[in-house]
């Protein structure tokens, strides 16, 4: 077994140990937050804005947990690498695993995250299907790739240039809004769509509602998410082949 | 890779080879460094900034450790101690000259580095090990032993944050003593601790080198260099000032401290 894969392995257990031990609440952080923003966004824009669209809660659900992990691995991507300044300096090691772990104990959290989504889709009338037993590890597969390849790019980039991590939270805000987490894809005139759903997020985050609203997944958007993926990880390590040799230069 | 420690052929090559290695650092990127220079040194960081804008932390610097030896390296902040150690270490590269390191490096690292206060000693002792290049069932293997050497009885199930700042140094010691290094690379720990403590290490580290396995240790602790080092490097200013003998380069290095 290549040592990387140790590497990953202990870096993600002490990840889910550092983040459920200290407080017994930890897993229902995990599942919290995005259910805290699904009841704050539908009674805004349910109650407030008066938005007409079927089943927004469940719209809402369905996206904003997928949607958590890419944010929460895209924000935290900037500090990677300046956390681990001390063994950057000294140890010679893998340094993309500390990236891959960080994104790995994403996935981890949103995927034990999928029973509660699935518990509100039941409770609403909505069917269990197979399809999500087949899907779900292939759009993980997908959004891994894309959470990766941007956090990796981050990872190396913010330790030259320390402007970044402002940058990263200022630019997911726009990513947010401009990807159909809040409003279903139907809802974007058409001249935007393709640029709203060919965008990896977007692509995403439609393949993953309509998963579990309709058991389908639109290949279109499955490509669009799979390429994405790969160009923006073959970007990541690109950037972090180019630079890596400088981290402990300037850690 | 190289022969273990304890077998293999002694063929009198050295193990770490530092060949006419210059390092420099942009200034204009390393904004801590060149603000910490600023303050410390201001007349030499500006005409530095103004001519090159470039630091040169190693300027042709040549030495060689046998097997087996320990090479003690000594020199006041900025000589470019740490940068040698990193270069060794394979985290730095240098930009003229060559370093080889035959065998597997292990570092030593400060206080706690690579350790998270929320996992026991335990997992800490795990994660360390790994992060250091042993394979993860070796760690587990030899965690009693580990365990053993650091000597912090039941607090192992505990949370790191519980620990005394002595038993956090012998804990990593004892991980590193025990990933089998070819080469040991320390930068200033055997200041942590308290005496028994340090006797211990000391100890290790004899043992160590009669096994061959192979030292560089860099350190203002002039008592220290003295015991662990059969030769000891000066450095100053990025150059190698003087190499020889603790005894006489300590005396040299001290004479030239009090002036």
């Amino acid at each position: 077994m290549p040592h990387w894969m140790d590497l990953l392995r202990v870096l993600v257990g002490k990840e889910l140990q550092v983040r459920y031990k200290g407080s017994f609440l930890g897993y229902f952080w995990s599942v919290l937050h995005p259910l805290a923003f699904t009841a704050v966004f539908y009674v805004v824009f349910r109650h407030i804005v008066r938005l007409e669209v079927e089943h927004y809660a469940m719209v809402l659900v369905t996206a904003l947990f997928p949607w958590q992990w890419l944010q929460n691995s895209v924000s935290a991507s900037p500090s990677w690498f300046l956390d681990n300044a001390s063994l950057i300096k000294k140890v010679r090691f893998p340094r993309w695993t500390v990236v891959l772990a960080g994104t790995f104990t994403d996935m981890t959290h949103f995927l034990f995250a999928v029973p509660v989504i699935v518990a509100f889709l039941l409770s609403e009338g909505f069917p269990a299907r197979v399809e999500w037993l087949y899907w779900l590890p292939i759009l993980t597969l997908a959004q891994l790739l894309v959470a990766f390849g941007i956090s990796l790019a981050i990872a190396s980039m913010n330790l030259f240039l320390r402007d970044l991590e402002r940058l990263t939270s200022l630019v997911m805000l726009i990513w947010f809004y401009g990807t159909p987490v809040l409003y279903p894809l139907s809802r974007v005139p058409e001249a935007y769509r393709p640029l709203v759903a060919g965008n990896p997020a977007g692509a995403l985050i439609t393949c993953w509602r309509s998963l579990f609203l309709e058991g389908v997944v639109p290949l279109g958007a499955l490509a669009a998410a799979l390429t994405g993926g790969l160009l923006l990880t073959a970007f990541g390590v690109l950037v972090y082949r180019s630079l890596q040799w400088r981290f402990a230069e300037v850690v | 890779m190289s022969s273990p420690p304890g077998g293999g052929v002694l063929d009198g090559r050295p193990v770490i080879e530092i060949s006419d290695v210059t390092k420099y650092y942009a200034t204009a990127n390393l904004a801590g460094i060149g603000l910490k220079n600023l303050l410390v040194h201001p007349r030499r960081s500006l005409r530095a900034w103004r001519g090159m804008r470039r630091h040169t932390a190693l300027d042709g610097v040549t030495l060689s450790v046998k097997r087996g030896e320990c090479l003690g390296v000594i020199g006041r902040n900025g000589s470019g101690k740490s940068t040698l150690l990193g270069l060794v270490a394979g985290v730095l590269w240098p930009n003229r000259g060559s370093v080889r390191v035959r065998g597997r490096i292990c570092p030593l690292l400060e206080l706690g580095a690579g350790f998270h206060p929320e996992l026991t000693g335990i997992e800490n002792a795990i994660l360390n090990g790994v992060l250091l290049g042993m394979p993860r069932r070796q760690v587990v293997k030899r965690l009693d032993r580990i365990l053993e050497f650091a000597e912090i009885g039941d607090f192992v199930e505990r949370p790191l944050r519980m620990y005394s700042s002595g038993m956090v140094a012998r804990l990593g010691f004892a991980v590193a003593v025990h990933v089998d290094p070819d080469v040991l690379l320390m930068d200033e720990v055997l200041s942590v601790g308290d005496e028994r403590f340090r006797k211990k290490c000391t100890d290790k580290l004899q043992e160590f080198r009669e096994r061959g396995v192979t030292l560089l240790f860099v350190s203002h602790a002039m008592e220290s260099v003295l015991e662990v080092s059969n030769e000891v490097a000066w450095l100053r200013g990025g150059k190698v000032e003087a190499l020889g003998s603790p005894a006489e380069i300590v005396g040299r290095y001290r004479e030239a401290s009090r002036r």
